[in-house]
């Protein structure tokens, strides 16, 4: 029964468990996930009106005393925008947990690049010929770095969280315009009373 | 993407990723590009599909900060407290 005895758990399920989770990482090439990313409710006035709403809120308590308050209001919005997005897409996740994960990656490469320019002198010397990928690979490459946490999703799940964040970026930027209009139209009404 | 390929050689058929899937889902990333969108022929080549995204996702990228640059400025001359504020919030919520 317990052939791989890696797992020392004597759960009755432990194999099943084993199989599911061997199943998963098998079929991390293939997941379906029949469109379970439904980016049309980004359309909707609720979204928007929760997004806003949660935004306000998260407005009023952002330090803007700081450097670039632009800066911190971007990240603002972007992370009200991954909470409203309810954990459902790789993305809001991505921006919920990177900031951290992605300062900490950044630290990681400084180190990496530190070390191969320090011992490979010779290869440096060499010229270098660069590998150039197919157009469309190299297409796909930089849609996977610009949508948050996909670098190395396969690629049908990255064009499904390709759309996801595109209805997602295009409904924060329709709740930030009213609210700057708003915003704006209050300040010049005070002006004028 | 090589990854996607031995996948695809090693596990059969039955792991394969459709090129149905992969159809249906450029189609509906194509009709989210105001570019593609607005020319009226729903023949785009992939290669085309995907630059468009990564221009459009850049351009979104480009409002959202400069939103968020207005917002800043706005912000910083309205009081939290003031009557303004009030009637904004009771507008969204």
């Amino acid at each position: 029964m317990s052939s791989s005895s890696t797992i020392s758990n004597p759960d009755a399920n432990s194999n099943r468990t084993r199989e599911s989770k061997r199943k998963k990482r098998r079929k991390i090439e293939v997941e379906p996930q029949n469109t379970n990313l439904d980016q049309s409710k980004w359309r909707t006035d609720t979204e928007q009106q929760i997004y806003s709403s949660k935004l306000l809120q998260a407005l009023r308590q952002v330090r803007r005393s700081n450097d670039s308050p632009s800066r911190a209001i971007r990240e603002t919005a972007d992370r009200v925008l991954a909470v409203t997005a309810k954990g459902r897409s790789r993305w809001s996740r991505a921006i919920l947990t990177g900031r951290l994960s992605l300062r900490l990656s950044q630290i990681n490469k400084k180190h990496k690049r530190a070390k191969l320019n320090s011992g490979n002198n010779i290869k440096s010397r060499k010229p270098v010929v660069k590998k150039r990928l197919p157009a469309l690979q190299r297409k796909v490459r930089v849609l996977g770095r610009l949508v948050p946490g996909c670098q190395k999703l396969p690629f049908p799940n990255l064009l499904e969280e390709t759309t996801d964040y595109i209805s997602a970026l295009e409904m924060q930027i329709r709740a930030m315009t009213f609210l700057t209009g708003l915003l704006s139209a209050g300040g010049t009404a005070d002006q004028l009373g | 993407m090589s990854g996607r390929r031995s996948g695809q050689s090693s596990e059969g058929t039955s792991s394969r990723i459709s090129d149905d899937r992969i159809i249906e889902l450029m189609s509906k990333l194509q009709q989210l590009l105001p570019e593609i969108r607005n020319r009226r022929s729903n023949k785009a080549s992939a290669s085309k599909v995907l630059q468009e995204t990564c221009n459009y996702i850049r351009n979104l990228h480009k409002e959202v900060d400069d939103l968020s640059d207005r917002l800043s400025q706005l912000l910083s001359t309205i009081d939290a407290d003031s009557p303004e504020a009030a009637i904004i919030r009771s507008l969204i919520m």
